[in-house]
């Protein structure tokens, strides 16, 4: 098949290897029809993330057609799938409290020693995000080969586009749980650093549970301007000083909940973080950890702190005075993402989300290093790459 | 072997935690010294019953299904098995285990009957988690790493991360019990193989 296949600090190639097969009893086997790329895959892109090997597939956001079973899946060959990019059993303790995210069993032995090392226990297997977190062969590819398919996939109505659905393997569920963390009361002032993909379903999903006003932080006027499509007064941290803003428009108060997803493409584990790279790389350095700051110094007293953005290290000038005397409340996580999948499903088939505004670009599999290159270049215009594996790449212009 | 549970009353804390003395010589042999030996100890909370999960370690058969070093286990009669272990370079170890406590659903200890490449004791235990969760597997295994050529092997195999096998094995017996199956990244089954291998 073809597949994107990781070489290399910007060097990713559709190269040609063997088909996925069926391993295990659980394992499905899905043809893709579209896989998009993640902020998060910026990063592999950009050599962040360790634990990487030349030739590893990437890409964690997929869908397509169940071509093949093990007997112990419960899917049936022709149904179309949207795959979760965490890979949790369904069996454990933490699988039963639906923390699939932190599932003891998806990702291989060997590869739980790193993370039991940093974190001290180990989290899920995810798809295409280096071997840390399992090593998994990823979705940007024609085909996927998808472990403990009778608990992660979940089966898409015919007549629903992909372009619908797509979103609910990573990005929707990750907004959706950032907003659920901020513990959201009706007439609450919500404020949502950064305005990329999560941030917009954080958006989104605050006003469905509740929200009075949301207020979006970006310096991406295109990204504001999404924002406020779907109802939130904006601020851009560029042209304003954003805690005396926040200050005023809340009345003195602060935000009553703080989303902070600006890292949030960085949902990959920047181990980076507590080796010594991290202290050349200006980019997972104040900049990274200047979100949260701001938002837990803004949020009001008793409030509510979200934190969908990752910081995978240990960092410092962490503002915990202001944390513990304002009596704060922080939550965080990896997105459990197999237990938001049905309630989320509805709302779009209801027209309660809308997920296909985020797409600004479709291209073939084929074109993927073109599109990694687009995606990380073009941060204003391009907000979402969609692949697809069966399309046609486009002739080139005459000359 | 004592209970090898705690630590001579210094506090409640396993005795392979503790960062004093000779915690292997402490829990003593029947048939083989411990004192000087290595010490490992590792406790996985498994979301099964755990009279299922004694009943699969006790057919001694089957462990060779989730450790990944051990080529073989035969057993030869319901005390006593023999192994054979791999270690690199092509070379493997062999050693005849005897059961010394067989507590039904709650304990198996063994030691390694003299003649051994890798003289080793140790036990699993098997107890009620609390609050529903399953059972707690203790594992305690303590080793004497042998001088000489089949040492150095050994020692590639075992002494530079003692603990590792151990935590790759338990966690692959929590998946086998938990999902029936063993969690890989392989592509294929030749792969899954090859990894085994």
């Amino acid at each position: 098949m073809r597949a994107l296949a990781w070489h290399g600090r910007h060097d990713v190639r559709v190269d040609t290897v063997d088909d996925p097969e069926i391993v295990n009893k659980r394992d499905a086997i899905i043809k893709v029809t579209s896989t998009a790329i993640c902020g998060s895959d910026l990063h592999l892109y950009d050599g962040y993330i360790p634990t990487m090997k030349a030739g590893d597939i990437l890409g964690h956001e997929f869908m397509g057609e169940v071509v093949e079973t093990g007997p112990g899946s419960t899917l049936q060959k022709g149904q179309r799938v949207v795959v979760p990019f965490t890979i949790a059993c369904g069996s454990c303790f933490h699988c039963g409290k639906q923390q699939y995210s932190a599932c003891d069993n998806g990702n291989p032995a060997d590869n739980q020693d790193i993370a039991e090392t940093l974190y001290g226990q180990p989290m899920s297997g995810l798809f295409g995000y280096s071997h840390m977190t399992g090593g998994y062969a990823g979705g940007q590819a024609e085909y996927v080969r998808v472990p403990y398919s009778d608990v992660g996939p979940i089966v898409i109505p015919d007549g629903v586009d992909d372009d619908k659905v797509l979103f609910l393997s990573d990005i929707l569920p990750t907004g959706w749980q950032a907003a659920e963390n901020a513990d959201i009361e009706p007439g609450d002032t919500v404020a949502v650093w950064g305005c990329g993909p999560v941030g917009l379903f954080a958006v989104q999903s605050a006003f469905l549970m509740g929200a009075a006003r949301v207020i979006a932080i970006d310096h991406f006027p295109k990204r504001l301007e999404l924002a406020r499509r779907f109802g939130a007064e904006t601020i851009n941290f560029e042209e304003t000083a954003t805690y005396d803003a926040l200050m005023q428009m809340t009345g003195g108060i602060g935000p009553d909940a703080c989303i902070d997803s600006v890292g949030l493409e960085a949902h990959g584990l920047f181990v980076d973080n507590v080796i010594d790279q991290i202290k050349k790389s200006t980019f997972l350095g104040t900049d990274r950890i200047h979100s949260i700051r701001q938002a837990i110094v803004a949020c009001r007293k008793g409030g509510r702190v979200s934190m969908p953005a990752v910081y995978g290290g240990i960092v410092d000038k962490f503002p915990l005075g202001a944390f513990m005397e304002k009596g704060l409340t922080l939550k965080t996580g990896q997105t459990h993402v197999q237990r938001y999948l049905p309630g989320l499903l509805n709302a779009i088939m209801e027209g309660k989300i809308d997920t296909t505004f985020l797409i600004s670009h479709r291209m073939p599999l084929e074109q993927a290093p073109e599109a990694y290159r687009m995606f990380h270049d073009e941060q204003n215009d391009v907000t979402k790459i969609v692949l697809k594996p069966g399309m046609a790449v486009p002739a080139p212009a005459a000359a | 072997m004592n209970d090898g549970a705690t630590n001579s009353g210094r506090d409640d804390a396993p005795l392979a935690t503790s960062k004093h003395g000779d915690p292997a010589g402490e829990t003593g042999g029947r048939i083989r010294n411990t004192a000087g030996d290595q010490i490992m100890a590792r406790a996985v909370t498994i979301n099964r019953p755990r009279a299922e999960l004694y009943a699969y370690w006790r057919d001694f058969a089957n462990l060779a299904t989730f450790m990944e070093n051990v080529e073989r286990i035969d057993v030869t009669d319901d005390r006593r098995s023999h192994w054979v272990v791999a270690a690199p370079a092509g070379k493997s170890v062999e050693w005849d285990a005897i059961v010394t406590e067989d507590r039904p659903d709650a304990l198996i200890a063994w030691e390694t009957a003299p003649g051994a490449d890798v003289p080793n004791s140790g036990r699993i235990e098997f107890a009620d988690a609390q609050g529903g969760r399953g059972t707690v597997v203790t594992a305690t295994i303590l080793y004497d790493p042998p001088a000489g050529i089949v040492g150095k092997i050994v020692a590639k195999l075992f002494q530079r991360e003692p603990a590792i096998q151990a935590r790759r094995d338990l966690r692959r017996f929590k998946q086998l019990m938990e999902t029936g199956e063993i969690s890989t990244n392989a592509m294929n089954p030749a792969q899954a193989a090859a990894k085994e291998a």
